[in-house]
């Protein structure tokens, strides 16, 4: 293994981390203000896709197709919470996961019976289009630096966000007291809307940026959800700083056990057995990471409460 | 959906009813359980259209077909062959796209002896020592296209090819059917997982391992991402695979990206035959948008079927196993036999990745595999 290879493969960890990271923190957000479990984030990423491979192919444009995939993953995200979540909260949290999954199945329906059962094409724009050098002469997928930067500079807002403004002030009293903040004049039905709102929003621009990258088709969202899931649970569930490292931490454990381990099998095994066995490890890794977190802090990295 | 596919099949049911086909003998009543819903959907939707739409062109009023959705999960498509078995008595089952499920499918199936039809999965395991005389693979067995791939990479003078296919047994099928044919070394072997969407890590490996070429076996979303984000990153190096990932139902998707790729596949729009060129031109006439390989399978399927039904009753089980595996009806493959095990006896071509317009498609350029068997042939007792 070379240098060049080892931090390519770092670039490419550091990059599926904050994708995950934008997943995650519409979802901590979610469940430490709110303490609704919501199965559905997936399908807000799946139609941050569709309306951005959708306004792509009618204008051309990438930038109007970013914030299409805002904008109608905010809506959708808006429209549920206000239609089925709100008569969720006071549930338990087995009510709420039979709910959520119900979401999912009419949101990957709908979205069929709208675009068809093909996948769309969304493509990167001609400018972020190609690789660059880096110094060191690694040549890596300007795109994916993009993302790399985009996501970073989103982290960044987020923690503007919640530790500077009084929407931030309001979230965080409202993950710690509910019903005090109510108490004291808050609107408190609103600030879940704006909230939910606002991590469908992340959720949908996830979508619309690795949609460019993969394939925009129905059910693309799962297995991002199930990611982060784990991406929260590591990094402690409601905390903004624990999804952003939870989320590195994953994506770089991925990205390099899937490299480091067939290699090191190698060392003393037969290729092909080294390449399944290794391989077959690594796939396990983030969970394996996931139970040690919890083993060593129940409550997660940077989690209020267990 | 399920309603809507029953109103399909009841469409064509209809429609047979009025025709004035003017043979007899007993009805033959095929279930047909294919991938409606979820990930894969269009896979299944296209053996349909191309199964009904044979169905409606020959108007055979004999023909009673019912549609039912499996969810690509194998316990729902168990449950439905029995119900089509016991409550609906179908003497023919067909659809099945997955080669999972038509593990948890068939051999129960042809064991109550029901003929089964299969329109795409081709697993080892029903080609050798799992062989059946009610079992018939209209597709392929699944090795055939990546033999294929093999075989065109030594003409094409690859010598030094990296390989990677999903870690599991139709990926591990892939990989092997590649280098029982390819004759030059490997620069590297990877098993990906299945549904992985993010190639970054594995095509910088490529980039490393000084391959001249680059085989691949990554069927639907999968494959649009790798090729994607392979035409993103700088490598130029040839790529080769199966026509799974370059199919008409997701080169749209893939766009650019593909152009030019070779890929081997049995079918494509622009064999030369009379009967491509009808299925062709009145697909797009029924459906409005291109055939694809899984609709060719679905459409000889069918046709096979009738064949069947032209010589044979159904009641003399016999006799129609025998009408089915003489093949005798006009494949829009051109030549098509079945060998002892039932599987198909086929030429399997190369094409190229072009633009027709603003559609992306394909043509074929030359002749992989001819009259290609399967290696399992002599494993199987029947």
């Amino acid at each position: 293994m070379t240098v060049l290879l080892f931090i390519e493969q770092v670039l490419n960890g550091l990059q599926f981390g904050v994708m995950l990271f934008l997943m995650a923190a519409g979802l901590t957000l979610v469940f430490g203000v709110m303490g609704l479990i919501n199965l559905a984030h997936g399908s807000l990423y799946m139609v941050g896709a569709f309306a951005a491979a959708a306004v792509a192919g009618a204008t051309g444009s990438f930038v109007l197709a970013l914030m299409a995939a805002l904008a109608a993953a905010a809506a959708a995200g808006a429209i549920v919470e206000l239609a089925v979540i709100r008569r969720l909260y006071d549930r338990d949290h087995l009510d709420q996961v039979l709910a959520t999954f119900a979401l999912i199945l009419i949101f990957s329906e709908g979205t069929r019976y709208l675009f068809g059962s093909f996948p769309l094409f969304l493509d990167i724009p001609d400018y972020l289009s190609g690789p660059v050098t880096l110094p060191g002469g690694i040549q890596y997928p300007a795109y994916r630096l993009a993302i790399i930067v985009i996501g970073l500079a989103i982290a960044a807002g987020l923690f503007w966000l919640i530790s500077r403004t009084r929407l931030g002030i309001r979230i965080r009293a409202g993950e710690s007291d509910r019903e005090m903040i109510a108490a004291l004049g808050v609107d408190i039905s609103k600030l879940y809307t704006v909230v939910f709102a606002l991590g469908a929003a992340l959720a949908g621009l996830a979508g619309a940026l690795v949609g460019a990258l993969q394939s925009v088709q129905v059910g693309m969202g799962e297995p991002v959800l199930i990611l982060a899931f784990v991406v929260i649970v590591i990094g402690g569930i409601g905390s903004i700083k624990g999804a952003l490292i939870g989320a590195l931490m994953v994506g770089l454990t991925d990205t390099l056990g899937g490299i480091l381990l067939p290699a090191m099998f190698r060392l003393f095994m037969e290729n092909s057995a080294a390449q399944s066995t290794g391989s077959a490890l690594a796939s396990m890794l983030i969970y394996i990471l996931m139970a040690m977190v919890l083993v060593w802090r129940p409550q997660g990295l940077f989690g209020a409460r267990a | 959906m399920n309603f809507k596919t029953w109103i399909t099949a009841a469409g064509i049911a209809a429609m047979a009813t009025t025709a004035t086909a003017g043979s007899h003998g007993t009805d033959v009543k095929v279930g047909m359980i294919t991938t409606l819903s979820g990930g894969g959907a269009g896979l299944g939707i296209d053996v349909r259209d191309g199964f009904l739409l044979a169905a409606k062109m020959a108007g055979n009023d004999r023909l009673k077909i019912v549609v039912e959705d499996d969810q690509r999960k194998p316990d729902i498509a168990v449950q439905l062959a029995d119900k089509m078995i016991q409550s609906e008595k179908v003497d023919v089952l067909t659809g099945i796209i997955w080669s999972n499920l038509a593990m948890a499918v068939v051999p129960s199936a042809t064991a109550q002896d029901k003929i089964y039809l299969s329109p795409n999965a081709g697993p080892s395991a029903l080609a050798g020592k799992g062989c059946h005389p009610n079992y018939f693979n209209v597709a392929w067995q699944n090795d055939n296209l990546h033999e294929a791939a093999g075989g065109y990479a030594n003409t094409a003078g690859f010598g030094n090819t990296f390989i990677l296919a999903p870690n599991y047994p139709a990926g591990q099928d892939a990989l092997t059917g590649y280098k029982r044919t390819y004759e030059g070394e490997l620069a590297g072997e990877i098993f990906t997982k299945l549904g992985q969407k993010d190639y970054a890590s594995e095509i910088a490996q490529i980039r490393a391992s000084g391959a001249d070429s680059v085989f691949f076996f990554l069927p639907g979303g999968m494959g649009i991402s790798f090729l994607k984000q392979y035409a993103d990153s700088g490598l130029d190096l040839p790529v080769v695979g199966p026509a799974f990932s370059f199919d008409q139902g997701i080169l749209q998707a893939v766009g650019d990206a593909a152009m030019g790729v070779k890929n081997t596949s049995q079918w494509n729009k622009d064999i030369d035959n009379a009967a491509n060129a009808a299925f062709v031109e009145a697909f797009q006439a029924e459906y409005g948008r291109l055939p694809s390989l899984y609709a060719s399978q679905g459409y000889d399927t069918a046709n096979l079927l009738l064949s069947a039904m032209s010589k044979a009753d159904i009641t003399d089980g016999d006799a129609f196993r025998a009408a089915l595996k003489e093949a005798d009806f006009d494949s829009v493959r051109g030549d098509f036999a079945f060998a002892a095990n039932n599987h198909p006896v086929q030429d399997i071509y190369v094409r190229e990745v072009i633009k027709e317009g603003d559609v992306y498609t394909n043509k074929i350029i030359g002749v992989a595999l001819e009259d290609h068997s399967n290696v399992y042939v002599n494993d199987c007792k029947m």
